[in-house]
């Protein structure tokens, strides 16, 4: 980087190549640093479920210590799915519990050094046609075709179909903005603290943990909250019952 | 055809305009927040819900502030318009 006017050559916060190699004869793909991170976020979430696992296995009537935590969680996250997706809720616990602990742990995973693995659009544009597919398996198992064709002519009647085309992008929009929202929330607070530690240096010891507050751990629990409320809604819509 | 320093100085200005996109977002939570908090002024009960739903609101109006950011983003970092 050769901006003068940043007087620091040490900001960092760009996806590195850590190594590539040549998948099967069709290109060059690059395993970086998203992958790591990702992994690391994966090994410390799979290793929580083996213990929460392990715990619930033997649980007791009267809950104790770890057992009371993993409880709460999951009470918690079923309360949330509970309270938006109404009755079709419990197929949906596990989709939307696991997608909240994945994002919100990567989200914080700025805090332990990590470069968070969401602030790659590779990461939230997979959640986001994860979600793509299920809102359009939710729509075609759950209305009838000629239902489906009235709401996508919506308003004008369903002899003129003039307003298809808006309605048909207004769907594919669905998935790129959700993917875009967590990202570039994401994003700006790790382009922000990396910011403040490139050009600050050593005036930025200590107080900016009160920025890691907000833009981690606030910033991320809210972006973690509103992107699985966002994909309960569009889901329950898709559903369209109550 | 034109000096890259001058593409990049251009880019900067253009980085510089783009997050003004921020402005409408902001107007628009503000005024959401500020909706919320007389509606649980109204009704202290269904705080949870006013709060959840005023979060909701506010993440899809945020989109179009996130959109001008990526702009800025790409032009000061991935610089598109230097050849």
């Amino acid at each position: 980087m050769n901006y003068g006017i940043l007087l620091a050559d040490d900001i960092d916060f760009m996806v590195h190549g850590i190594f590539k190699y040549n998948f099967f004869g069709l290109g060059e793909v690059w395993i970086t640093t998203t992958h790591v991170c990702l992994l690391i976020v994966m090994l410390i979430l799979i290793g929580f479920a083996i213990a929460a696992n392990r715990c619930i296995a033997k649980a007791k009537d009267e809950p104790t210590g770890f057992q009371n935590v993993v409880e709460m969680i999951v009470e918690m996250l079923d309360g949330m799915v509970d309270k938006t997706m109404g009755r079709a809720a419990p197929k949906f616990y596990n989709y939307i519990g696991t997608i909240f602990i994945f994002i919100l742990f990567s989200n914080i995973s700025g805090l332990l050094g990590l470069r968070p693995p969401t602030a790659d659009y590779g990461t939230t544009l997979a959640l986001g046609i994860i979600t793509f597919v299920l809102i359009h398996v939710n729509t075609w198992t759950h209305n009838k075709p000629v239902d489906i064709w009235k709401d996508k002519c919506s308003p004008l009647p369903p002899w003129l179909p003039i307003w298809l085309p808006i309605n048909i992008i207004s769907d594919v929009a669905v998935p790129i903005s959700l993917s875009l929202r967590l990202f570039a929330n994401v994003l700006s607070g790790t382009v922000m603290m990396a910011l403040i530690y490139g050009l600050l240096r050593w005036i930025a010891t200590g107080w900016p943990a009160a920025l890691h507050v907000y833009f981690d751990l606030f910033s991320g629990a809210i972006q973690t909250y509103v992107s699985c409320m966002l994909t309960m809604t569009y889901i329950s819509n898709a559903r369209g019952d109550k | 055809m034109f000096d890259q320093n001058f593409i990049l100085g251009c880019s900067a200005i253009g980085a510089g305009l783009a997050v003004i996109a921020g402005i409408g977002p902001g107007v628009g939570q503000g005024i959401a927040a500020g909706h919320a908090a007389a509606a649980v002024g109204r009704n202290p009960g269904a705080k949870g819900d006013v709060t959840s739903t005023m979060l909701l609101g506010q993440a899809v109006a945020e989109t179009t502030g996130l959109y001008g950011l990526l702009i800025a983003m790409l032009l000061f970092f991935v610089k598109p318009l230097v050849g």
